[in-house]
């Protein structure tokens, strides 16, 4: 296993996995996976419940250790994470703007700014436990978003959220990749939404059902630049 | 003044609670409240061992707790235990072991009494300069890895992806807590440390709206159960360690029942 940088070049990708597998407890929790993420594309992982798409998530991110295959990120990677779950114990008093500042300081008109894009500037500062679903991930790509990443992650972000409220998290995503010029890599499970919008579609399927994925990637339609793992 | 028992004793009070109350916050936050439990009682063995190799006792516990720290980073990864199983083989062998290995040496009269409840009114200038200083070491290292601690209790993982390296902190703040328990034996004693940690974290977190806020007001209500426990007392011939953890419990009751609290009622 290694994980390498690559020299300066602004075509090259911003990450890129070849072959890449994660194993725990003797069992393969995915396998043979190529994904690739070059600057300003939005590009879809999806695969079904169970399939290792966090997992795989968190190994691009580098969370996880691999445990074959190669992981190449560009160098000085500024990465932005959206977690699918933040589980805050109800014992720590956070507000919506000091959840902000969390792991960096930012400057107040940045914030102010970062909350206007996400449409939570009006919402004052209140304890994030009387957030919704929604408020609560929009608040978290705003946390991203201040970090002014190259890649941007998002682990099912329209998950437990009510349809119109995804949609307008999907096109606020959308909006963002061109304005920050960052890659973005949106873990889903919404394959048709994936067909529609997405530059690159990586497919991942149960490790038992290789041949699913094959004939997944044949017989799936044809969007723009659908790639799948062999 | 340092001469007086009676201002030794508040003065070690007041440094002990200003650390160990602070400290709690992250204990309630992170939910380590048994395994500060498990330092504390690992402490047991921490005395006998010192008594066997002829160590300051204080010396003695610090070691014993480094080691169930570093024994339960180990196990937690490496067992299919489940962490409260451990928690409880931990605390209660070391108190086991603690007591066999005393009862070879029946000559050594240990108080056990003192050892459990703790004999604030003992207090030695050297064991205040040891708190003071010491205290002051713990919230410097709190106050340089707070961001550190409170990204990595929100989420390990985004403490990770900032590069705020979430697992040094874990350990760092392990070895604090096993410091702080060690200091402060002789103050509270084994059983009643970890109230002096979680009570005033629990009384404070009632009216906190921000982390930083918790803290400081956790440390202030440690501040006022040291106050109120010495002086209750001293008037009334109690014992002064449970004096001062049925005072922190008192102001948890006042605070939590009391019908207003900006913290919940806010929006």
């Amino acid at each position: 296993m290694t994980v390498g940088n690559v020299q300066p070049d602004v075509s090259a990708p911003l990450v890129e996995a070849r072959n890449i597998g994660v194993l725990r407890d003797e069992r393969w929790i995915f396998r043979h996976l190529d994904l690739k993420v070059d600057r300003g594309k939005l590009v879809f992982l999806i695969g079904a419940n169970g399939a290792g798409k966090s997992t795989c998530a968190k190994a691009v991110l580098g969370l996880v250790e691999i445990d074959e295959g190669t992981i190449r990120r560009s160098p000085s990677l500024e990465i932005g994470y959206v977690p699918q779950r933040l589980a805050v114990s109800p014992t720590m008093p956070l507000s919506l703007r000091r959840l902000i500042t969390i792991t960096d300081r930012f400057p107040a008109r940045d914030i102010e700014a970062a909350l206007e894009a996400v449409g939570l500037a009006r919402l004052g500062d209140p304890p994030i436990t009387t957030l919704s679903g929604g408020e609560f991930q929009r608040l978290l790509l705003a946390r991203a978003l201040l970090q002014r990443p190259d890649l941007l992650v998002l682990d099912e972000p329209g998950q437990g959220i009510d349809v119109a409220g995804s949609d307008v998290l999907q096109n606020l995503i959308g909006d963002i990749r061109h304005e920050l010029g960052c890659g973005v890599l949106l873990i889903s499970h919404d394959i048709k939404r994936a067909m529609d919008t997405g530059d690159d579609v990586f497919v991942l399927v149960p490790h038992e059902q290789d041949d699913l994925a094959a004939s997944l990637a044949e017989g799936g339609g044809e969007p723009p630049d659908t790639a799948a793992r062999t | 003044m340092l001469d007086d028992f009676f201002v030794r004793a508040l003065a070690a009070g007041i440094g002990l609670a200003l650390v160990a109350s602070t400290a709690g916050c992250f204990v309630v936050w992170r939910r380590l409240s048994y395994f500060g439990e498990t330092i504390a009682h690992s402490a047991l063995l921490g005395v006998a061992l010192a008594i066997l190799l002829n160590l300051h006792l204080t010396i003695g516990i610090f070691a014993t707790a480094l080691a169930v720290v570093g024994l339960m980073y180990f196990l937690e990864r490496r067992d299919t235990l489940p962490t409260d199983a451990l928690l409880g083989l931990l605390a209660h062998g070391g108190i086991a072991l603690g007591i066999v290995i005393l009862s070879f040496f029946p000559n050594m009269r240990v108080d056990l009494h003192a050892l459990l409840f703790g004999d604030i009114l003992a207090v030695t200038r050297t064991d205040l300069a040891v708190i003071w200083v010491g205290g002051a070491a713990a919230l410097g290292v709190l106050w340089w890895n707070w961001r550190a601690l409170l990204a990595a209790t929100v989420s390990a993982d985004l403490a990770a992806v900032a590069r705020l390296r979430p697992e040094r902190a874990r350990l760092v703040f392990g070895i604090l807590v096993a410091a702080i328990i060690a200091a402060s034996i002789k103050i509270v004693g084994v059983l009643l440390i970890v109230a002096l940690m979680v009570i005033p974290a629990a009384t404070a977190r009632r009216f906190a709206t921000s982390p930083e806020i918790m803290a400081v007001g956790a440390a202030a209500v440690g501040i006022l159960a040291v106050l109120g426990g010495l002086f209750g007392s001293m008037s009334w011939d109690t014992p002064s360690g449970p004096s001062i953890v049925v005072t922190a419990l008192a102001l948890f009751a006042v605070v939590r029942f009391f019908p207003f609290a900006p913290g919940e009622r806010k929006r």
